[in-house]
């Protein structure tokens, strides 16, 4: 029986960490300090709520637990399928978004912490007929191959190019670090990133 | 029955060019479903619970508290009481509820009750295996004794390099609905006709139930073939549920712990030379695992394979962990990295050049040519004149240069594939496969092949691929699928256009066998302006269209495929003797291929697989824990892949010339994914002057290797 509830221990994630408190992990504190700096007092869940997330502009109206990530919340309600979840741990960068200018894990972010935030996804950098130069850049570049990790390597390229319009080689390698991909298609988001930086000083 | 070629490299105008992948921005703009992004109304999402233990035996297990929670709408119980798990990560039950955490909830409220085995799950140590280890049997071949006698130098190393997992990005899983008869199935898989098949087996239905779509894979690399068993219990929670489609995938703890893994190899190697280089003697014993149903063998000496007296003694372990799978290149990368370690360490001990050593015994693999013709490149591309210096001579500053080699081989010969392609009245072509693209850009290559033929433009070309109900193609592993995808494709296309031509060859006024079509134009050969264009041409179909089938046997191959390649890779690198750190330089391939359809997307894969390689030299190690029996790794913070700085820069040439065009169309995925673990081992040593005997490179095994204490430190 005390086996059974070690499992128990395993398998709760970090978001239950949050939720249930009990022992403090590296990046259950990382997040309570984010919690800190919400509106003390204000006690929400365990039940679902439903919250208004502002996604690449338009207001879009969810329920949530408050144990919900972002990257749930986009993915499994809210249609917005173009971030992945792959570590699910802020390791890997696949679920990149930018949250208020700022490149951010949406694995790593709760639903209810993005509430009267700016959300940009993927599907931003294609909408209303414009496309964004990165796109075609990662295509022109073959920076992809299974494509899994491009949406995520897409958004913190467009957020890197956001704050270094002119990037050097070297400042691309350190900028695209918070991104793994498997394939390995690195050699072609070096390229992409830079032929990205071109075209919008064009 | 035809005769099918490829046209003259100089007259093509689409195979052979560098174009972007048609399938490109529908994946940089996220807007490429794969099947982890169906999330249609009403869908059930299903968990898995999985074993803490490595080995037990499961006393009892009770869900009926989970039952009762809210969402919860099946549950499938896989290790019924008596049930014997031999890894941690094991099946034990599979729940499906309304959402996500509902399930989650719900696999936690199972109560199980393991009565706790002895588990074994370390196989560095031999001596420690016991009755888990089954002993290949001896094979000699030649005098061996004689040929160490022969040998003017001998060396004796231990090499080893570990499990490693396939760390697919997209995880395994599907979404599936079992709906009266019928079983719509949306798995991520390498296997579109086969997999639909599989599964039918495991739930004991005809084949004809189950429909199979996949637009998109995100990753497989060997690991995903089967319907697996996850397959077939979300099918029965459908059914459970009333057709409900159910979503699973695994996540990313379970998709390290039990979605496959590469078995390792550890090897004691003696290896004898005359003075000048040329190989006497080998004598390995070696031993592997990938999980509890022991490992593969490495085929020893690599490549080297008609060097004479061998002794070989190759040990199966079994261990308590999640099984292998194909990973890409089964076997070679292993056994290149253990044979080009050792020649290396010989070259070392002769005080040789290794590039010396290796062309020296060319003579002994059935590529002589090949290999010095890469040797040669390959040292011009990394310089290796003015980069390289006897092992140890890296000068007195703390970071040491160094540089080293690796060689590869493979077959890659064509799969079995059917094509249907089909020409509209209003010229469009549609081309049916049940094939998949990984990523290796298979829609592009096939779109490529059809116009070439059909003289059509690429957007004239609708790929329709990933699906059961297209004509079969095999399963993609082995670097099978290029070669049988545009064999198939082109020979239904001709077949087409071949139709096409009786209809238009009255109107020219000439025989179709003088009729050619090329640049939008059925046109007479060697009188281009007497022609039809293509849409009109096609408008002579009327209500109707014209349909053909391609057909790739690899057994009757014919001109189009071919096999076999070599590939030498060499890497440079800095190595910090102070923190340990290595740093890539960079990394060349010279890459033997067959006719390459698209060397933009060629490169890639062999761009690719160099980074492949740095994180199997550096950095990627599957952990066991023997106190827990767990994958103490399992996640991708520990589980370390190369990022976009770790790399270096890489130079990859593809053999693209003539003669290799003319062989026909080889694969190429494995060949390039070889060579590249040898190569930097080999530039750690050449830079420190010692061998760093185990991969991954890791800091504190550099350390060890300068500074002792490595019985400790591994231990």
């Amino acid at each position: 029986m005390s086996d059974h509830q070690d499992l128990k221990k395993q398998s709760v994630s970090r978001r239950g960490f949050v939720q249930g408190a009990g022992a403090v992990t590296g990046a259950a504190a990382l997040l309570e300090q984010e919690a800190q700096a919400q509106p003390a007092g204000k006690v929400m869940g365990p039940a679902a709520m439903t919250i208004t997330l502002n996604v690449n502009g338009k207001p879009l109206k969810v329920s949530v637990e408050p144990r919900e990530t972002l990257l749930d919340t986009l993915r499994h309600k809210l249609e917005h399928t173009g971030a992945k979840r792959v570590c699910d741990r802020g390791t890997c960068g696949a679920c990149t978004v930018i949250v208020n200018n700022k490149v951010s894990y949406a694995c790593s972010m709760l639903a209810l912490d993005a509430v009267g935030k700016k959300i940009q996804t993927i599907e931003s950098l294609t909408a209303n007929g414009k496309t964004h130069p990165i796109v075609p850049a990662f295509n022109n570049n073959d920076a992809q191959q299974c494509g899994y990790c491009t949406p995520g390597f897409v958004m913190a390229a467009k957020g890197f190019l956001d704050r270094n319009p002119n990037p050097t080689y070297e400042q691309v390698k350190d900028g695209l670090g918070g991104n793994l991909c498997r394939c390995g298609t690195y050699v072609g988001v070096r390229q992409a990133v830079l032929e990205a930086a071109k075209k919008l000083k064009a | 029955m035809a005769t099918y070629t490829w046209p003259d490299m100089k007259n093509r105008k689409v195979i052979g060019q560098r174009l972007s992948r048609l399938d490109g921005i529908e994946k940089s703009s996220g807007k490429a479903k794969y099947s982890s992004d169906l999330m249609p109304d009403g869908l059930l999402h299903a968990v898995l619970l999985s074993s803490p233990h490595a080995h037990a035996i499961v006393r009892s297990i009770d869900t009926g508290a989970a039952e009762k929670m809210p969402g919860v709408k099946s549950i499938r119980v896989v290790a019924k009481a008596g049930t014997e798990v031999q890894w941690a990560g094991a099946e034990i039950a599979y729940v499906a509820a309304t959402s996500e955490p509902a399930a989650r909830d719900a696999a936690r409220a199972i109560q199980v009750n393991y009565e706790v085995m002895p588990h074994f799950v370390k196989e560095d140590q031999i001596a420690r295996a016991g009755n888990r280890a089954k002993a290949a049997g001896e094979q000699v071949t030649g005098d061996v004794d004689q040929g160490f006698k022969d040998a003017a130098a001998i060396t004796e190393g231990e090499y080893a390099i570990p499990v490693i997992t396939h760390c697919c990005l997209e995880p395994h899983g599907q979404m599936i609905e079992w709906k009266g008869e019928q079983i719509n199935f949306y798995p991520s898989t390498q296997n579109v006709s086969g997999i639909g098949g599989d599964l039918a087996r495991s739930l004991n239905v005809p084949a004809s139930q189950i429909k199979v779509h996949m637009d998109h894979i995100g990753g497989g690399f060997g690991s995903k073939f089967p319907s697996d068993n996850w397959g077939k219990e979300c099918a029965n929670m459908s059914k459970d549920a009333g057709g409900a489609p159910v979503r699973m995938y695994l996540d990313r703890a379970q998709e390290l712990t039990i979605a496959g893994v590469r078995p390792s190899h550890f090897a004691k190697i003696k290896v004898g030379a005359k003075a000048d280089g040329t190989l006497t003697a080998w004598e390995s014993t070696s031993w592997s695992t990938g999980g509890f149903t022991g490992g593969g063998m490495a085929p020893l000496p690599y490549v080297f394979t008609n060097m004479p007296n061998k002794r070989l003694n190759h040990t199966a372990v079994s261990i308590n962990g999640g099984g292998a799978r194909a990973w890409r290149a089964p076997n070679h990368p292993q056994a290149s990295f253990l044979t080009c370690a050792a020649l290396e360490d010989l070259a070392a001990k002769l005080n040789l050049d290794p590039i010396e050593v290796f062309s020296k015994n060319v003579q002994f693999t059935p590529r002589a040519e090949t290999y010095i013709r890469q040797l040669k490149r390959a040292a011009v591309m990394i310089d290796w004149q003015k980069n390289w210096h006897p092992r140890g001579k890296g000068g007195n500053g703390s970071l040491k240069r160094g540089l080293g080699i690796g060689i590869a081989t493979w077959g890659g010969l064509g799969h079995a594939s059917r094509c249907l392609a089909k020409i509209n009245a209003d010229g469009t072509v549609e081309i049916m496969m049940g094939t998949q693209d990984l990523g290796t850009g298979t829609r592009t290559c096939i779109a490529q092949v059809v116009s070439e033929t059909l003289g059509v433009p690429m957007n004239m070309v609708v790929v329709r691929i990933g699906d059961n109900s297209y004509p079969a193609s095999g399963a993609s592993g082995g670097s099978t699928t290029i070669g049988g995808i545009s064999a198939s494709s082109r020979k239904a296309a001709v077949e087409a256009l071949d139709q096409l031509l009786d209809l238009v060859a009255p109107q020219l006024g000439v025989p179709k066998d003088q009729l050619q079509a090329v640049d939008s134009r059925i046109s007479v050969k060697g009188n281009p302006d007497k022609a039809i264009s293509w849409k009109a041409a096609c408008q002579k179909l009327g209500p109707k269209s014209i349909e053909a089938t391609g057909e790739n046997n690899p057994k009757q191959p014919g001109g189009l495929i071919n096999q076999g390649v070599g590939g030498i890779q060499m890497a440079d690198v800095t190595v910090d003797i102070e923190t340990g750190v290595v740093r890539m330089n960079k990394m060349v391939a010279v890459q033997d291929c067959g006719l390459i359809v698209n060397p933009k997307l060629a490169e890639s894969q062999v761009n690719g697989a160099c980074i492949m390689s740095i994180c199997a030299a550096l950095m990627e190690e599957r952990i066991m824990d023997s106190v827990t029996g767990r994958v103490l790794n399992a996640d991708m913070e520990f589980y370390k892949l190369a990022g976009v700085k770790d790399i270096g820069e890489i130079q990859v040439e593809m053999e693209i010339d003539e003669v290799n065009d003319k062989r026909g169309v080889i694969g190429l995925g494995e060949p390039c994914a070889v060579g590249g673990v040898a190569a930097i081992a080999n530039a750690v040593a050449n830079a420190i002057g010692v061998r760093v005997p185990s991969v991954p490179v890791t800091p504190d095994r550099v350390l060890s290797a300068l500074y002792g204490n490595r019985m400790e430190r591994m231990a």
